[in-house]
Parts: C-alpha cells; sequence; structure tokens
C-alpha cells in the first residue's frame, strides 16, 4: 500500500510538472487571457502526466473519431474517459457508436469512408479488416505499453506477425449467475469442482419438483447460437485443457475431435437434460427459442431455476432495480474447474483497430492502452462492464461488484486465461456454422453429426 | 378530419374543371363503378377482417409499450386487456430522455432536415423528367423511358459502396447531407418519373396545343398549366417518399452515420436497446414516439393519396 501511494504522489508530482508546463506553452502560443482560463480549468481536470502525448507534436484542434459497437447508455461512460487526453493535448474526440457496427464498418471502409479509430469486438473481425489493407499498424509506443500492460492479449491484436490493435474492454465469460437468498434458503454451497456443480444440479432437481436447476437461451436474432458455444468453449477449456484449446482453435485437430466429442457430451449432460433444463420456460428445445437476454430472468422468481451460466456482462440485463452484488438479489459464481488446482478463465474483449496513419490518431491509440486510461475508465464508470484488459490498472477503482469479481479473476495469478474460440475462429465456423450447429444440436441433432457438420464447413485453405 | 375535407374540395376539384366533359363524366362513371363495388357485404366483410387482421400487431405493439419492463417480459401484450392497471408512462419517459450527447429532439430536427429536401428535389426533378417524356417528342425518347422504368428492378443495396465512394473520394462531401439528399433523390426518381409521367399522359394535349397556339413555350406550360394540374399525383407521391424517408435507417447509416449531429430519429430508435438489446423493451414506445409524424402526415394528405393513386391507373 505504501508503494502505491508513494506511486501516486510521484504521478501527481510529474502531472504537476506536466501541467505548469501546458500552462507556459499555452501562454506563449496563445493570446493571455485565453491562456490563463486553460490553465485553470486544467488545473483542476488534467490528472494523468501529458509527456507521452506530447511526443506526438501539436495536435491540438485536431479531430479524431472513434467508431464502436457501444452504444447508449454504455457509451456516456467511455466518453467520459478519454477527458483528461482530452485536456492533454486540446485534440477532439468525435464518438460514433452504432448497434450495426459490425456490418456497417466493412462498407463504410470499402467506400473509402472508414472512421480514424474502430474498437472490433473480435479478433476474427480485426483479420478481415487487415485483409482489406486499410489498417493501419500500431505505433511502438503502443506496442510497449501492450508488453508492459496486457502481454497475455498481445497475440490476439496480430494479424501475420504484425501487431495492428491493442485490448481494450475486456470481459469474463466462465460465470454462473445465481440467487444467493434461494441458495441461503436451500442451504446449497456454491460448487468448487465441476462434479460439485452437476451434484448440485441433481440435488436441486430432486428437492423442487416444480422448478429447474438451469435456465438458457440461445435466440439472439442473426447470431443466434452463440451462448452455447460460450459453454462449450468453457467445459472444452475444463475437460481437454488450454493446449487442447488453442490446438481447437487454431484447427490443429479437427472440429470433430474425440476431445471436443467429451466437451460436448459434457455440456449435453446439462443443457440436453430434460430434468435439468429450461427453468421458467419449458423443455431442452425452449433453449433455441428463447432470447439471452431473458433466458437469466427466472433466477429471479422463486423457484424459477437456480443457475444461469453468462458472462459478466449479464449484468446489464437484470431489471432496474435488481441488486447485483454478493449480498444482493442476484450475483456470479466462478463456472468451476474439474478440479481446485486449475482455473480456466474464458473471456472476451475489443480491440482497437486505428484506419488513419495521423499523430492525433497515435497519440489516442497510445492513451487507450495506458494505465491511465484503463483506471480513468475505472473511476467514470457508471452502471459497470468497465473491466480493461490492462493487468497494472487499479482493480481498486472498479466499483461495480461484478467488475471487481471480473477483474480479479483475469488478475489472478493462477487463472489461464482463454479468448472465445468462436472470436478466433474463421468467420464462416465461428459466427457460422458453429452458431448454427449448436442450434440445431439444442433442436435435436446428436452430438456427432453436429461436430462433423462444423468440421466440414471449415475452409480449406 | 371529415370537415377539413369537405371544406378544402371544391378547391382541389379546380383543376379538374379545365378538363373537357368526357374526362369528367368517365371519371365519375368509374368512381360509381368502385363504389359500387365496395358496397357488396361480402366485400366489406373481407375488407372488415384484413383491416383487424393488420391492425392486431400494431395495437398489440401500442398496449405493450404502456407496460412494465417486468410484464412486458414475462407475458404478453393480450393479458394486459383482461388485467388492466398496471399501465405506465416509465417506458415513454425514458425513450424521451437525452440521450448521452443529444436530446430527441435533435434527433427529430435532422430527420426533418433530411427528409424535406430529400422528398421535393426528386418531386421536381422527376415532373420535369416526366414532362420531357410524356410531352416532348425527341429520338430515343422510348427507349430511355423504359430504362427509366427498368431502374426500378435494381435494388439500391448494390449501390451503396459506389456511391459513397463517389461521395467521399471524387465529390469530397463525405458524410454531410448532401449525400442523404442526392442518395434518396438519385434512388426515388424511377417509381417518380414513371408515376408522374403516367399521370401526365393522360391530360389532353387539347390543353397543351391550345396554350402552345397562345404563344406559349415549354416552361410556361410546364409552370403554368400542368403543375397545378399535377398536385394530386405529387401529393401521393410525396407522401410515399416522406414515408420511405422518414423511416429509412440503411441509407443514413451507410452515408451520414450515428453522431447526434446528424443523424436521423430512426438510428436513435434502433440503438434504444442498448449494446446488448437488454433494453428492447424501450422499441415499442420508441416506435410510436417516431411514427407520429408521418401518420400526422398521412392522415393529412390521404385524400390526394387515393385520387392519385386511383388517377394514375385510369388508362384510356
Amino acid at each position: 500500500m505504501a508503494h502505491k501511494s508513494q506511486r501516486r504522489s510521484a504521478m501527481l508530482l510529474s502531472s504537476l510538472v506536466a501541467v505548469s508546463l501546458g500552462v507556459a506553452a499555452c501562454g506563449s502560443s496563445e493570446d493571455g487571457g485565453d491562456g490563463a482560463d486553460a490553465g485553470a480549468s486544467g488545473d483542476a481536470k488534467t490528472k494523468i502526466d501529458c509527456a507521452p502525448y506530447e511526443a506526438f507534436g501539436d495536435i491540438k484542434g485536431k479531430t479524431v473519431t472513434v467508431y464502436t459497437s457501444i452504444t447508449a447508455p454504455e457509451d456516456e461512460p467511455h466518453i467520459k474517459s478519454y477527458q483528461p487526453f482530452i485536456d492533454c493535448t486540446g485534440a477532439e474526440i468525435k464518438y460514433e457508436g452504432s448497434k450495426e457496427f459490425e456490418a456497417q464498418l466493412p462498407v463504410r471502409v470499402k467506400g473509402g469512408n472508414a472512421p480514424d479509430i474502430a474498437y472490433l469486438p473480435q479478433p476474427g473481425l480485426l483479420k478481415t479488416m487487415v485483409a482489406t489493407g486499410k489498417v493501419i499498424e500500431a505505433p511502438p509506443e503502443v506496442a510497449a505499453n501492450v508488453d508492459k500492460n496486457m502481454p497475455d492479449w498481445k497475440e490476439y491484436g496480430t494479424v501475420d506477425g504484425k501487431f495492428y490493435g491493442a485490448a481494450l474492454g475486456a470481459n469474463v465469460k466462465s460465470f454462473v449467475w445465481y440467487s444467493p437468498a434461494a441458495f441461503e434458503e436451500k442451504g446449497y454451497e456454491i460448487p468448487k469442482t465441476w462434479d460439485d456443480l452437476l451434484t448440485l444440479s441433481d440435488k436441486i432437481a430432486a428437492d423442487d419438483p416444480d422448478s429447474k436447476p438451469w435456465c438458457a437461451g440461445i435466440e439472439s436474432g442473426d447470431a443466434t447460437g452463440w451462448p452455447a458455444t460460450d459453454w462449450v468453449e468453457d467445459v472444452m477449456l475444463r475437460t481437454a485443457g488450454p493446449e487442447v484449446y488453442d490446438k481447437w482453435t487454431n484447427h490443429e485437430i479437427p472440429f470433430n475431435d474425440p476431445a471436443v466429442a467429451t466437451a460436448l457430451a459434457e455440456v449435453g449432460k446439462i443443457l440436453k437434460n430434460d430434468k435439468f433444463v429450461n427453468g421458467g420456460q419449458g423443455d431442452v428445445k425452449t433453449i433455441a427459442s428463447t432470447s439471452f437476454q431473458d433466458a437469466g430472468l427466472p433466477v429471479l422468481d422463486n423457484g424459477g431455476c437456480y443457475l444461469h451460466r453468462q458472462a459478466s456482462f449479464y449484468a446489464a440485463n437484470w431489471p432496474e432495480g435488481t441488486k447485483v452484488a454478493e449480498d444482493g438479489d442476484v450475483w456470479a459464481f466462478y463456472l468451476p474447474a474439474k478440479d481446485e488446482t486449475t482455473k480456466p478463465v474464458l473471456g472476451g474483449g475489443e480491440f482497437v483497430a486505428a484506419f488513419a496513419d495521423r499523430p492525433e490518431v497515435k497519440a489516442f491509440q497510445t492513451y487507450l492502452s495506458s494505465v491511465e486510461w484503463a483506471n480513468e475508465r475505472a473511476t467514470t464508470c457508471g452502471t459497470g462492464g468497465c473491466v480493461t484488459a490492462n493487468k497494472n490498472a487499479d482493480p481498486e477503482l472498479l466499483k461495480n461488484p461484478v467488475d471487481k469479481l471480473s477483474a480479479q479473476i483475469l488478475t489472478d495469478e493462477s487463472a489461464t486465461f482463454r479468448f472465445d474460440a468462436s472470436d478466433l475462429m474463421p468467420g464462416a465456423v465461428g459466427s457460422g456454422t458453429f452458431w448454427k450447429g449448436m442450434t440445431n444440436w439444442i433442436t435435436g441433432q446428436d452430438d456427432k453429426a453436429t461436430l462433423d457438420y462444423i468440421e466440414n464447413s471449415w475452409p480449406k485453405s | 378530419m371529415s370537415t377539413v375535407q369537405t371544406g378544402a374540395l371544391p378547391e382541389s376539384f379546380e383543376p379538374a374543371d379545365l378538363e373537357p366533359p368526357s374526362k369528367q363524366q368517365k371519371l365519375k362513371k368509374s368512381t360509381g363503378e368502385a363504389a359500387g363495388a365496395l358496397q357488396s357485404r361480402w366485400a366489406s366483410l373481407v375488407a372488415v377482417l384484413i383491416a383487424v387482421l393488420w391492425t392486431t400487431p400494431t395495437l398489440g405493439l401500442l398496449v405493450t409499450s404502456f407496460r412494465s419492463q417486468r410484464d412486458i417480459n414475462r407475458s404478453g401484450w393480450w393479458t394486459a386487456l383482461t388485467d388492466p392497471g398496471g399501465f405506465t408512462l416509465e417506458n415513454y419517459r425514458q425513450a424521451l430522455e437525452p440521450g448521452s450527447s443529444a436530446s430527441l429532439s435533435q434527433y427529430f430536427i435532422n430527420t426533418i432536415v433530411i427528409t424535406v429536401p430529400a422528398v421535393l428535389l426528386p418531386l421536381f426533378l422527376a415532373s420535369l423528367a416526366a414532362y420531357a417524356f410524356a410531352w416532348m417528342p425527341f429520338p430515343g425518347r422510348n427507349a430511355l423511358f423504359v430504362a427509366v422504368f427498368a431502374l426500378q428492378i435494381v435494388p439500391l443495396q448494390i449501390a451503396l459502396i459506389p456511391l459513397l465512394d463517389i461521395y467521399v473520394n471524387k465529390l469530397g462531401f463525405g458524410a454531410s447531407y448532401w449525400s442523404v439528399w442526392l442518395s434518396h433523390t438519385i434512388f426515388a426518381l424511377p417509381l417518380a418519373t414513371f408515376l408522374i409521367h403516367n399521370f401526365m399522359r393522360e391530360l389532353p394535349a387539347e390543353l397543351m396545343e391550345a396554350a402552345r397556339v397562345d404563344g406559349a413555350g415549354h416552361v410556361t406550360i410546364f409552370f403554368k398549366i400542368l403543375l397545378p394540374l399535377l398536385t394530386p399525383a405529387l401529393a401521393a407521391f410525396g407522401i410515399f417518399q416522406f414515408l420511405w424517408v422518414w423511416n429509412d435507417l440503411l441509407v443514413s447509416l451507410v452515408f451520414l452515420g450515428g453522431t447526434p449531429d446528424v443523424a436521423p430519429i430512426t438510428v436513435r430508435v434502433a440503438e434504444l436497446s442498448g449494446s446488448r438489446g437488454s433494453a428492447w423493451y424501450l422499441l415499442s414506445a420508441g416506435a410510436f414516439i417516431s411514427m407520429i409524424v408521418p401518420v400526422a402526415v398521412f392522415l393529412a394528405l390521404q385524400r390526394f393519396f387515393v385520387r392519385g393513386l386511383l388517377a394514375g391507373g385510369l388508362k384510356g
């Protein structure tokens, strides 16, 4: 702790120096009254060391356009987190969020109207964008920041040996949501191993014949099926281990390999078991028709269902007024591993890709990969979902309990992080046949036919 | 509504008085036939049935927009009809709430700024083109007209990327209102030209000849004689185009982008549900907010709409 406060005071000192330098610079370049004004407001606001961004030259008044899939109300905290950079450099950030991001980005890039910076939610999309030849390699400053702050994530932002995108936000997918009150009432314990989890499911099914232990839903418009792929990936990490998981992702083992079949069979023990699913909805097949947003809501109903596996970002889905905390209405536990010695974590995140080669864009990229941004993101965080891939960020700054839990898991030394496999696989599989195959699997197709179907769809080359 | 209609009738019928009696009678006769067909009991029943079927989803949407998030998630809208009392304005309050960077009124103004020129521009250009096709003989006229007509089959989606490229790289106005105005005009012109041309062809040639004898040129004929006569057709197409542009999301997203200073209301409604769609219960309220203006416009202009459609269809 003492060390930390020392570092903080050092930071404060250096930022003070920077501010005074900034004031001096303002005074010389602009007329007196204006400069004094800017200095006064900067004094109060500027919290970070501006030196790294001054290296990019004078970028005052320049604009950087940012295009993302993060829309209101989640966009506001994002925009706020850019303020220190704006205070430092005087550059302007023009933020645009769109739910049609993934369809519109290729159109804009091809039409010559690319944004300066885009937050790509999948490494697979980064590959596709790099293939257009319009993505600019990340500057050395960003690479240095990434080596220091998020080394595990560097390979996901690298295409053909060139580093393009630093990771931005991160989320943890290995979570099971539950109601602490319901657990306490029935005397259930948080399971420590995968077998414990299945035993607990059996016990819930036996205790309460009116409800089911699990609820699930994979309907998500064009992307129907993705929550089921997360299930397979999570279980694959547990039954086969991270090394086999990597081989599977890179297609070094076929999709219908026995290791994958084992994982799918394990998932089937829960998702295709009429005794276990689908709480609050009906039988197994309703999983395919229940939207992922609504799927977990029966957890809140007494006896709707008890367990719901979904990522940390599901926290935003609980109706307004729901208290998401360990002692609240709903909370999450880590999806247990085979035994207590290993701790594989499945997660996802966004990557910053630049389409312009200007100094202000590079300066902004550098800012986004810095510890200062990650901390600012945590302090300006609105409703949650502010965990970053930056392992040097101060986890104490996160206010939301789910964010805190996610950050703990992500920075845990014993945890092994793996990126969502379907985001890494080629688009035809990862956001195509894997989704479709899993949907068909839920509605009745057997394990072998499903895996063979996905394997046969893998692009040859 | 009815008083407004009857009050306005004589005035708008004025141009028709210019027409020779034979035309007038024919019009009356066919209107009478149409009315006769509509008076059949079975036809009325079918019409009512269709109307009810088509309105039910909208009614469901309306009921849903007044229900609380919890109710929407848990039960169908029809259950609210048997058990009223749970209605709330909360969805509307949240949908109308200013977004992170702009209030809803900003988006409303953007939509109006986009829509008005995007309706007037094709109307004006198409009526000029239609006049040329209808009353100015020139070589290759029919072939050209067929070509314009055929353009209607081309889906606008295939033009998006090339057009964007032209706007950004060749003309250099990128994401400005000009690109949506021009795009909407381009996409509307074939149908507009075709509709207005058909209407114009039906006007008696004697009218134009008489004017020419009196020394009027094309410009005078077009502005002084044809334009007043065209009102129903222009209004009919104007409503079409207005509804299309007002409800458009694709063209604006591609050419204009979604920044609050330019984006139309449809972009805002599409984003109401949040990044991961968790607030989809707001969509029903958002839909009704964005619907208000088109519905008002349609109700105000519907008599033109029906007359314009009928007039375009009476050949002979």
